[in-house]
């Protein structure tokens, strides 16, 4: 599959494949076509994180220097982060150096200097912008990871305010090697993104505009959301790699739950946008036995082939090659058999891969 | 709405009607996320709101700035949760002292056209998603007389405040029915640092108070029962309730 290697500039020319595992039935369209694939009493859930700039460039006490890529929130002022040696996003993951041996008590400084490039480093303009380009973002290791050491947890000094004016000063949106220019922060945002909890943006969403999300409603297709927390989809390290994704911290609001009881009264089917909606969903459910409950929690529930769905029906998603976890992720919805043929299918058609790439919509 | 417990966002919150809009909310309980370029006068509006007791966040950004938008919503949700309020209330004033608009540099124009009708689309754009998914909302757009009259002088900031006032008008009407709201408000004239860059010799005793200002603002944003897309004056509203 071609992945796409920039954002698009028109969401509604998304392309849209249609897969019914009921009747093993593959249907080509746009993302428009939602609004007929969907039907009254349907409930779309969207995951409403807006996308951090999480990839912090800087150095350790030595001066060796660090990229550190926040993973998922760990209290206030405090994230997981995976640790990457010299380089950046141009080079892939599994090629970039190990990071530096860092130790708990260390600290590790970011931004102030060397920026990552890009419009928003360039753009930058204004008093406020001036005033503070020069002072770095010092954060504190409190652990480090057992089995990973490139896995660790960090504490930024500064809170409030004064932390998220450094943080979004010193760093970038994570990406990876097959996008071709810097992202911007505004470009890595779905259209609803409210609080900054995703490491990586819960990219299923960029195919919706609001032009379509608010027709969805008109025809009595009800759209509610979550928080997720979703984290690194690739660290470049295997052993690592291997145990993504890494407990993810969600919300799940209390009208969102009665949207999904309203749903299945009305003979509805509940439609995650994005594996981080299902995650969040399914797991919450699977920790107060199958049932939805309001309220936050971290699941490590994994999507895959012969989990018991208690909650969510159908899935819109990106599309993902053979062989890759979030392939799998998608055995929770259909039969790999079905899975493989769509695949060629959209290959076949032109369809593009990775985040800003076309969808797949997994419904029956 | 009832701001109480709620999170309101206002730009220009560092002095004049956007420091005294503050403090008024803060005492209804806001929960306030405070922008203005002015890094140490936010601070100082932020802490003696804090001081007294109520809840306010410094967020250092210009609202002219595309870069400085996620950066100021990102801030704003994570520091005060679901924004429900949001008042455009920071406003470039154009060419100091003012000038004809034939003398009127066109970088001066694009700025106060940034500050004061890119910067609030922007943060609209920022806000409105979670608002829509939530069917609840309030955006508030700070405008002037010289909106509607056509002073001479006036010309950069009255062009940027008539578009301001029309793209409030279409936001309105586009989103009419979906919870989210929208009104402007002519403050009118006020005794602030602006009003006397552009009349340095205007009788100050004959001006109102940006405190008086402020709690009338603070009434039109607890009234549910202004129309989607009013535009009102703060003059009158005293005398139309």
């Amino acid at each position: 599959m071609k992945p796409a290697a920039r954002p698009r500039d028109d969401a509604r020319t998304t392309r849209l494949l249609h897969i019914d595992p009921a009747r093993a039935e593959l249907v080509d369209g746009t993302i428009g076509d939602l609004r007929t694939r969907l039907r009254e009493g349907d409930l779309l859930v969207v995951n409403d994180a807006a996308t951090l700039p999480a990839s912090l460039h800087g150095a350790t006490a030595a001066g060796v220097p660090v990229e550190a890529r926040l993973a998922g929130p760990a209290g206030d002022g405090c994230w997981r982060a995976a640790l990457f040696g010299a380089g950046d996003w141009r080079r892939r993951t599994e090629d970039r150096p190990p990071p530096p041996a860092v130790g708990a008590g260390e600290v590790l400084r970011f931004g102030g200097g060397k920026r990552g490039g890009g419009p928003a480093a360039s753009r930058s303009r204004g008093v406020a912008a001036k005033g503070a380009a020069g002072s770095p973002l010092r954060a504190t290791i409190t652990s480090v990871d057992a089995a990973s050491p490139r896995l660790v947890s960090l504490c930024f000094e500064a809170r409030g305010g004064a932390l998220w004016r450094a943080l979004y000063r010193a760093g970038r949106p994570v990406q990876y090697a097959h996008t071709d220019r810097p992202l911007a922060l505004w470009q890595v945002q779905t259209a609803y993104a409210a609080r900054p909890w995703a490491a990586e943006a819960p990219s299923a969403g960029f195919a919706l505009t609001w032009e379509l999300l608010l027709d969805l409603r008109r025809r009595g297709i009800a759209v509610a959301r979550i928080t997720h927390a979703a984290g690194l989809s690739s660290t470049g390290d295997g052993e690592l790699d291997a145990r993504l994704p890494l407990a993810e911290s969600y919300e799940v609001p209390a009208d969102t739950v009665w949207a999904v009881e309203r749903s299945r009264e009305r003979g509805g089917r509940v439609v995650a946008v994005g594996t981080t909606v299902a995650r969040a969903l399914e797991g919450d459910a699977a920790s107060h036995a199958g049932r939805l409950v309001a309220g936050a929690g971290t699941t490590e529930l994994r999507l895959g082939p012969g989990l018991r769905r208690s909650v969510v029906d159908g899935i819109l998603t990106g599309v993902h090659d053979p062989g890759t976890s979030h392939f799998a992720l998608l055995e929770s919805f259909a039969p790999r058999a079905l899975l493989l043929e769509a695949h060629a299918f959209a290959e076949e058609r032109g369809y593009q891969g990775h985040e800003f790439g076309d969808a797949l919509l997994i419904l029956g | 709405m009832d701001v109480h417990g709620r999170g309101v966002v206002i730009t220009g919150a560092s002095r004049g009607l956007g420091a005294a809009l503050a403090q008024v909310l803060a005492r209804q309980g806001a929960r306030l996320a405070l922008v203005a370029r002015g890094e140490q006068a936010l601070d100082e509006v932020a802490g003696a709101i804090r001081a007294a007791g109520g809840e306010a966040h410094a967020i250092a950004a210009d609202v002219g700035a595309k870069d400085e938008v996620y950066p100021i919503a990102g801030a704003a949700a994570s520091l005060v949760g679901e924004v429900e309020v949001v008042v455009h209330n920071a406003s470039d004033l154009g060419p100091v002292p003012l000038a004809l608009l034939a003398d009127t540099a066109c970088e001066d124009l694009e700025r106060t056209l940034a500050v004061n009708l890119v910067g609030p689309f922007r943060l609209t754009k920022a806000f409105v998603g979670p608002m829509l998914l939530r069917q609840r909302g309030l955006v508030v757009h700070v405008s002037s007389d010289a909106a509607t009259a056509a002073y001479p002088r006036w010309g950069a900031y009255g062009a940027s405040k008539a578009a301001l006032d029309h793209l409030a008008r279409i936001w309105a009407a586009e989103l009419d029915g979906t919870g989210v709201r929208f009104f402007g408000v002519d403050p009118g004239e006020m005794d602030t640092a602006m009003h006397a860059a552009a009349m340095p010799d205007a009788d100050r005793s004959e001006l109102a108070g940006p405190a008086e200002v402020a709690r009338k603002v603070a009434e039109m944003i607890a009234d549910d029962a202004i129309p989607n897309g009013a535009r009102l004056e703060a003059a009158a509203w005293g005398a139309a309730r």
